[in-house]
């Protein structure tokens, strides 16, 4: 199952980072033995459950954090059509290695697609007069048709192995796949710290940002990329149906709670984190898919959360927003 | 430049220079032919009936439209280069709507406006130094930890100037500003303006409230498609410029004028 030589280390460029990443996962996934034999947990046995809390873990701050932007630009479905043609990406990948019989991680080629479509939903978006859910819908059916195409013209071997890309599968997270999400992360990170004033702005008023000179469309493909990104990295346990779930359902139970914006990001990535480990916990236990299980416990977090800020304003009674000072009882 | 040369600042380009500026979004034109100067230290109020292309004209000028045909230059630059913006500070139309509901306390919005100062760096202290001075000259200082939307018009309408404040902003552009705001605030308004105005900004104001601007502007432009007026607001209230830019829908009354 597992790829006896992975495809990046046969660039001699590339292997010697690789091999240091490897080595940061293999020690993350001793220090994770230890611990679980330790407190005798026994879902700390495995080293693909290492893998796949390490991922989910990445997983749980990149995409709140992404989808943070998003989804207060009301762009909360862009996830989804991402993740479908990344489907067509894994699809793509799967086709060129079964005709040539290369070995390329369908995730890289995922990678490669959804890059392209999201840069393709923002082409569409600025150059018609389409309303940006019109140009995500398009790409989404369009991502969904290629792939089942390209699956059904190679049926037999190419359909065997679809699953775990449609629902996620925790026991399939190679240490070459953990790699690939450090370097996701890393990337995805960077690239939030270092433009988060000019995505913030972007997000909260885009008219005044581009009377402030922020220059909107680049950012604009910018934060499509990094979404891009981030479902692919996500779709390994989460799979490609319930992806979008991660970029969205931990930024809305934060926007529940928080009152500043820096705060709302803390909350949803700690609330993000919640959902996964429990949802990981949860699906090692009752041999549950992992993406739904963890889409289930986030439901019940934002459920959670609506009715904690619901007592929360009810407590506040509106004294505490009201600029007229509350009469003394 | 053929014209004598203003007084204060001759050295120094206007602020605002649009030349014979067209444009439509169609094959209509919405703004036709406007020539529009604005100086260091005026306060110019554009007024004009509903769809007489108040708001495209602001766009123009600080180049979120390109022209048809003549040119806008902002701060000596054209407007399509963005350049030096942070010296503009931009309150749009829709400021009031809360739509978004999006968690955003005041100080993070005030904030924004050191964005363009900060570029790719830090935050540093002295920038919210800044933010919370310029949230003292509006005097919403003790708000600074709310959420926007808890905010009501007037207070919104406030964290927005202080925004273009904290980004040293020398000419504030507002596009119908007390939209949504009580008569009250409304009034509170037009004194902070004059206050900041008295302190050297540069203010171009579109205001559906021809009163309020013939009462506080140094400045009216009348237009509707294309320049009816523009000069000293007394001479405005004076003229049959209105008449002729709003039809006959308007009446006049004793001491104000009402749409």
């Amino acid at each position: 199952m597992t790829p006896s030589a992975p495809a990046v280390a046969a660039v001699p460029a590339l292997s010697a980072p690789y091999d240091f990443l490897a080595r940061l996962v293999g020690l993350w996934s001793d220090g994770l033995g230890w611990v679980g034999e330790r407190l005798g947990i026994a879902m700390l046995d495995y080293v693909f459950m290492h893998h796949a809390l390490l991922v989910g873990a990445l997983i749980a701050v990149m995409a709140p954090l992404i989808g943070t932007f998003l989804v207060h630009r009301q762009l909360a479905l862009i996830g989804d059509a991402l993740a479908h043609t990344a489907f067509a990406g894994v699809a793509v990948g799967l086709f060129v290695n079964s005709l040539l019989g290369t070995g390329i991680s369908p995730y890289v080629t995922a990678i490669v697609v959804a890059v392209i479509a999201a840069l393709a939903i923002e082409l569409i978006s600025e150059t018609t007069d389409a309303y940006n859910d019109v140009s995500m819908a398009i790409v989404l059916s369009t991502g969904f048709a290629l792939g089942a195409v390209l699956i059904s013209l190679n049926t037999g071997g190419l359909a065997v192995g679809i699953n775990q890309y449609l629902f996620g599968n925790l026991s399939t997270v190679s240490r070459e796949n953990a790699v690939l999400l450090v370097v996701l992360f890393a990337i995805v990170a960077l690239v939030v710290t270092v433009t988060y004033k000019q995505l913030l702005y972007v997000t909260f008023d885009e008219t005044a940002a581009r009377v402030a000179g922020v220059n909107v469309p680049w950012y604009n493909r910018l934060m499509t990329t990094l979404t891009a990104l981030v479902v692919v990295g996500a779709m390994q346990i989460m799979g490609v149906i319930l992806v979008a779930a991660m970029l969205v359902v931990p930024v809305a139970a934060a926007a529940q709670l928080a009152r500043g914006f820096r705060e709302a990001l803390l909350a949803s990535v700690v609330l993000a984190q919640i959902a996964v480990v429990a949802g990981i916990t949860l699906s090692f236990n009752y041999n549950t898919t992992a993406g739904g299980t963890i889409v289930l416990v986030a439901v019940g977090v934002y459920i959670a959360a609506v009715l904690a800020g619901k007592a929360q304003s009810r407590r506040a009674g509106g004294s505490g927003d009201d600029p007229a000072p509350a009469p003394e009882r | 430049m053929n014209g004598a040369p203003s007084p204060v600042d001759a050295d120094r380009p206007p602020l605002v220079d649009a030349r014979d500026l067209t444009f439509g979004y169609a094959a209509v034109p919405v703004v036709e032919d406007v020539t529009l100067r604005v100086d260091r230290g005026e306060y110019v109020g554009i007024v004009g009936p509903n769809g007489s292309g108040k708001s495209t004209l602001l766009r123009l000028l600080l180049g979120l439209h390109e022209p048809d045909s003549g040119s806008a230059e902002l701060l000596g630059h054209p407007a399509r280069a963005f350049a030096e913006r942070e010296r503009v500070g931009y309150v749009a139309q829709d400021v009031t709507e809360d739509e978004k509901r999006m968690p955003i306390t005041v100080s993070e919005v005030v904030l924004m406006g050191r964005f363009p100062h900060a570029g790719f760096g830090r935050v540093t202290v002295e920038d919210r130094e800044r933010v919370r001075e310029a949230l003292r000259t509006v005097g919403i200082e003790h708000l600074a930890d709310r959420k926007i939307t808890a905010l009501s018009g007037g207070q919104r309408q406030r964290t927005y100037i202080a925004r273009a404040l904290a980004g040293e902003a020398e000419l504030l552009v507002l596009d119908e500003p007390t939209v949504g705001v009580d008569a009250e605030s409304v009034e509170a308004f037009f004194e902070l303006l004059d206050g900041l105005v008295a302190d050297g900004m540069t203010v171009l104001l579109v205001e559906h409230d021809i009163g309020a601007v013939i009462e506080h502007a140094s400045r009216v432009v009348c237009l509707n498609r294309e320049v009816y007026f523009d000069g000293d607001p007394a001479a405005f209230a004076e003229s049959d410029a209105l008449d002729r830019a709003y039809g006959t829908n308007i009446r006049r009354e004793e001491g104000g004028i009402v749409t």
